[in-house]
């Protein structure tokens, strides 16, 4: 079974593929069918994945790898191939299990959409492009299958097309990543040409390895910093966040699936993967590139919870806290803290994918009304949803003991406040866990308590198939929580290949007071604020300038338009009139001047050379006509001039003598 | 089998001949089956190649004028092949997507005829005759039956790229003159050693190059290629832009760059800089556009914009590594390839939407995805393998171009992935305005596609999914010529 899965790593993402194809080629056939097959290839994929997981757990620092040649060109071959080692299968288990669920809880939101088995092919079609992106032992694989991704983003953000406030998200969702892409493209070139290949592992000559690495030498900062571009588009990372929040306008499960749970860590997912190349000749555990991810993702996890703080969209809400998690586990992985940030990343994919069905569920109970707002009071019109809700949050908060996130969050408090370079992302991350417990709270507070308002008086509990998904994720948030503990840290010794020993004596360390009273400042500052607060927001109150701002996402859509995107549709504008203008002016000059020649020598022609020939013709025609009218051929005439003549002849000669 | 490429010739052009005789509603269908025939010589041709043998195969060799080194040369290598079935695979296509009547379909075949020459022919006057010789039709073909700006557009065609055409017919006098031979292959081994000397090695570089660089086209001499593609009829634009365009890539591979290579590093950094323009200015013209078969016409200049870049790059730079040069000789095949298919798809779906509505522009459609899904699902993969999306064709030929061009001139070559990004967003806004939103008033009653629209687009999409995932059986063909040319480019 082990080796069988080894040589057969590449059917994990081929199940949902192929069930994707046969949805899109059974197009027109009973709905269920479509989200039947869907789930069947998910399941199929979950089965493998832990059928892959399993020999990870038998050894520490597991790996194992298969290249083949994709295509040989000249006489080079390009490689690529399959890895599979704790962060892959870790990452697999996620992906499919909170995958599954979401699709299960698809069919219950999707429930009379008109396309709604091209949903699920687009959901399947993105589940295989997400396993191939984690299972890829190639960066170009990684590549590949990174664009599958967001192709599949851009087909379900845009899956609501008729909307077009959803065909400008899906446009700048695509566009905004592709900037990111384009330096991860280039970085794949640079790598490619340093290094020599483009496999992770090689059997000691990939470019992860030391081979690899030593063949870079100092460029390999310069790679690792392009590669991190392609990354930040990816994980929404300042300061190419700005599609995130916008994709909101997919349906709510995408949301889940995509820009929550998976396709957004994939850009923590790839630093993670290329962890080497961006610690290569680290002194002190810090390179230049790891700083710079340090400091982006600082940026990125404090900006993104201060604009959730002012989001009335329930939706957006999350985004912004999405963005600033990643913005989190981006530290962690720039500090060091590899383990820690791919343990928040595992966890986070469980409890946003839960907080994301939530707010699908309230969303789905309150006929579609997304304004926090108006909504309150759900906590006794959707118990089962308020309840999941509440775990979720208390997970994105950071509430010790109990819920996975905390526990992740506060490894990563640890790895950072031990980074050498600056203490300030310590305390930056630290204000950043207090604003997650406030927004969260503000959530709370205005969708379940208080009195129900107008969107949420009719409101009513989501049926099973949309409820069990939300308690099977709230299970799973707590569960992670005993994998995670320092007093037995599984989930970190399996993904550093260190062994792990069970001591409760390490369970309660310092680490935790200080997260317990950061989390218990935000919360209690968000009842203390938001208790009485209904349709008026506090801060808008105390601090109307503020609030605007966040509100208004800092004005950073607005600066980008009024700069990159005005600046670069100016560039079009003028590429174009210098194609109509000067270079086809230029080459209309050219031509223009040669028909002015043309024009100059015809008419020298005409006028000159041919008016001259044709005045002499003229005089010489005009003397002969004159000659030739002499001719009359009259003797009459011939004879009187010969007597004038002869007359004048005569008396020429008697004058002359 | 001796005279397999002189039949693929003369196929075409007896085909032409009969049509002149044949009732006028039977000629599409003489034509096609002329097609079919070519087509079945050009597979002929593939089988009897011998892909692993290096240097020219199926050679035909007679006196033609022996008195100025005129030689009745024919013979095909890997990219000879590649590009004479690329011609027979795109013929068929673009005769399919356009109606037309006995000149019509007369001329195309002359022009097919002219391109199996100028494909095949390895010595110059031939291979001159034969590229002049697909002028005339397309110059008619857009002057009879092409859209409004039918008259300027096709003389500006004309008489640029004929000027251009002189300009190297005099260049290469002047190479006669001094080195008495026509022949290519001669010539490229002469080239190693600087063909010509002093001054007149640049004027003669310079003709070469002005003729060259007008037919791919290069910027700044593109101004020609949206006006002829944009009033070129439909089938007409497929060709132009799917094969005509290559004959211009083909004599920068076959002609310029290995006669000289001096003058190329010597200006190398100018060479790819006028790439580098191509490539960003014309994905920027095409943002700008709004009629649609303009806005794919600037897209063509923008995609051979990056064979020249890789090109130039390799043939400016001495000491590039051997797998750079492959890489970027095997991007640039693969790419004329892909870019014949993507870019003659992309004409077809423009002029499919043309017949449905009556007008191409982009603000004439919206909400397309409602009424006709299949065209709008058909039509973006033909997009999204034009914008290079892995998984598609236009993906490997753009990786190994830039593979070869980062490693040798990595700042162009990171100035030019500027078109990638600019391709895109070309893309996407045409997505956008066309597919997406309510669906416009004027596009409620459009026709999804017919049954003989859905036969000509499943197998050329069927085509970019194969060229996009399991490439080799194209690489097949042209590797042996890659590793010869790779060499001789050393």
């Amino acid at each position: 079974m082990t080796s069988w899965i080894l040589a057969h790593l590449w059917l994990i993402p081929a199940a949902p593929l192929a069930m994707s194809l046969l949805i899109l080629g059974l197009a027109g056939s009973r709905p269920r069918t479509g989200s039947a097959l869907a789930i069947i290839g998910q399941v199929v994929a979950l089965g493998l994945a832990v059928v892959a997981f399993v020999p990870t757990l038998e050894t520490p620092g597991f790996r194992t790898f298969q290249n083949f040649t994709w295509f040989t060109f000249g006489e080079q071959a390009l490689r690529i191939g399959w890895v599979l080692d704790p962060l892959a299968a870790a990452m697999l288990v996620m992906i499919t299990f909170v995958g599954l669920w979401i699709f299960v809880f698809s069919t219950g939101y999707m429930a009379g959409d008109k396309n709604f088995s091209r949903f699920f092919a687009y959901l399947s079609f993105f589940s295989a492009a997400m396993l191939g992106v984690v299972i890829a032992n190639s960066l170009l694989l990684l590549f590949v299958c990174w664009e599958l991704v967001g192709l599949a983003s851009y087909l379900l953000i845009g899956f609501w097309i008729h909307k077009p406030s959803a065909a400008a998200a899906t446009k700048k969702a695509f566009i905004t990543t592709r900037i990111g892409d384009i330096g991860l493209f280039l970085g794949i070139l640079w790598l490619y040409g340093g290094s020599g290949t483009l496999l992770f592992y090689d059997g000691g000559n990939g470019c992860l390895e030391k081979t690899g690495l030593l063949a870079l030498g100092a460029s390999a900062s310069f790679i690792a910093l392009l590669i991190f571009s392609g990354a930040a588009g990816k994980s929404g990372q300042f300061p190419l966040h700005v599609w995130l929040p916008d994709a909101m306008e997919g349906p709510t499960p995408v949301s889940a699936l995509i820009h929550a749970a998976t396709m957004v860590a994939a850009g923590v997912f790839l630093v993670a993967r290329m962890y080497p190349l961006f610690s290569f000749g680290a002194l002190d555990g810090v390179t230049p590139s790891l700083t710079v991810v340090v400091w982006i993702g600082v940026v990125t996890a404090l900006m993104g919870a201060l604009i959730a703080v002012a989001q009335a969209d329930i939706k957006r809400i999350l985004a912004y806290s999405t963005i600033s998690q990643l913005g989190l586990m981006m530290v962690s992985l720039g500090v060091g803290g590899v383990a820690a940030g791919i343990m928040h990343l595992l966890a986070h994919g469980f409890f946003k994918a839960l907080l994301f069905l939530g707010s699908g569920s309230v969303i789905h109970g309150c006929h579609h009304e997304q304004d926090i707002r108006k909504m309150g009071g759900l906590r006794r019109i959707m118990p089962v949803t308020f309840l999941a809700y509440a775990i979720g949050m208390m997970a994105l908060s950071g509430v010790p003991l109990l819920f996975s996130g905390a526990w992740t969050k506060e490894e990563i408090l640890h790895a950072t406040a031990h980074w050498p370079r600056s203490p300030v992302p310590y305390y930056l991350m630290m204000a950043g866990v207090v604003l997650t417990a406030l927004y969260m709270t503000r959530q709370m507070i205005c969708v379940f308590f208080g009195k129900p308002r107008e969107a949420a008086e009719r409101a009513h509990e989501s049926p099973s198939v949309m409820t069990i998904p939300l308690i099977v994720l709230a299970v799973c948030t707590i569960a992670l929580s005993a994998v995670l503990t320092p007093a037995w840290p599984w989930l970190h010794s399996y993904l550093t290949g260190e062994p792990a020993q069970f001591d409760l004596g390490r369970l309660i360390q310092p680490m935790l007071f200080v997260s317990l009273a950061l989390v218990a400042a935000g919360i209690g500052l968000g009842i203390l604020f938001y208790r009485n607060a209904g349709r008026d927001d506090p801060l808008a109150r105390s601090q109307p300038l503020l609030f605007r701002f966040l509100e208004n996402k800092m004005w950073l859509d607005e600066l980008y338009a009024k700069t990159v995107i005005a600046w670069s549709a100016m560039f079009s504008k003028l590429s174009d009139w210098m194609d109509r203008h000067i270079w086809d002016g230029l080459a209309r000059t050219i031509g223009g001047a040669g028909q002015l020649i043309g024009i100059v020598s015809a008419n020298f022609d005409e006028r000159g050379i041919n008016a001259g020939v044709d005045e002499s013709a003229a005089g010489t025609r005009g003397l002969g006509r004159l000659i030739a009218a002499r001719h009359s051929g009259r003797i009459q005439t011939y004879m009187g001039v010969i007597a004038v003549g002869m007359l004048a002849l005569l008396v020429l000669y008697a004058w002359l003598t | 089998m001796a005279h397999l490429i002189t039949a693929l010739i003369l196929l075409p052009i007896a085909g032409a001949l009969v049509l002149c005789v044949v009732r006028q509603s039977h000629a599409r269908g003489i034509a096609f089956a002329f097609n079919a025939l070519s087509a079945a010589l050009a597979i002929a041709l593939w089988r009897n190649f011998d892909t692993a043998a290096p240097g020219l195969q199926m050679v035909e060799r007679h006196n033609w004028i022996p008195a100025i080194g005129a030689e009745y040369l024919l013979g095909v290598d890997g990219l000879s092949l590649l590009l004479v079935l690329l011609t027979s695979l795109l013929f068929p296509f673009a005769f399919l997507a356009q109606r037309g009547g006995r000149g019509f379909c007369a001329l195309m075949l002359l022009m097919q005829s002219a391109l199996y020459g100028t494909f095949t022919a390895q010595n110059f006057l031939l291979w001159f005759l034969f590229y002049e010789m697909s002028l005339v039709p397309a110059f008619l073909l857009i002057k009879i039956w092409g859209g409004e700006k039918r008259d300027g557009a096709a003389t500006k065609f004309f008489v640029y790229t004929f000027l251009g055409s002189v300009a190297m017919l005099l260049s290469f006098l002047a190479i006669y003159f001094v080195r008495g031979t026509f022949d290519l292959a001669a010539l490229a081994t002469l080239g190693k050693t600087g063909i010509l000397t002093g001054n007149m090695a640049w004027l003669a570089f310079a003709g070469i190059f002005l003729g060259l660089a007008v037919k791919v086209p290069l910027f700044p001499f593109h101004t020609w290629l949206p006006d002829a593609y944009e009033s070129a009829p439909v089938g007409v634009s497929m060709v132009l832009t799917g094969v005509l365009s290559k004959m211009g890539v083909y004599g920068f591979i076959r002609l310029l760059l290995p006669l000289f290579p001096h003058e190329i590093q010597i200006l190398g950094p100018w060479l790819l800089g006028l790439a580098v323009c191509s490539i960003v200015f014309a994905s920027l013209a095409a943002w700008a556009q709004s009629d649609l078969k303009r806005m794919v016409a600037y897209l063509s200049i923008n995609h051979l914009g990056y064979c020249l870049l890789g090109l130039f790059a390799i043939a400016a730079s001495s000491p590039s590594a051997l797998i750079d040069r492959q890489a970027v000789l095997s991007g640039v095949f693969i790419q004329i390839f892909n870019h014949g298919v993507t870019a003659a798809a992309l004409f077809y779906f423009v002029g499919l939407l043309e017949e449905r509505r009556g007008l191409r522009g982009l603000n004439d459609f919206g909400g397309l995805m409602q009424r006709t899904p299949l065209l709008c699902g058909w039509m973006s993969v033909a997009m999204f393998s034009s914008l290079g999306l892995p998984g598609l064709n236009g993906f490997i030929g753009e990786f190994l171009i830039f593979k070869g061009s980062f490693a040798v001139a990595a700042t162009f070559t990171a100035v030019a992935a500027l078109g990638l990004l600019v391709t895109a967003i070309v893309f996407l806004r045409a997505m956008q305005a066309l597919f997406t939103g309510p669906l416009a008033e004027s596009c409620g009653a459009l026709p999804d596609l017919y049954l003989r629209e859905k036969c000509i687009i499943v197998p050329v999409t069927m085509l970019m999914f194969a060229l996009g995932i399991a490439p080799q059986f194209v690489f097949n063909l042209f590797n042996t010529t890659v590793v010869q040319m790779a060499r001789l480019f050393a």
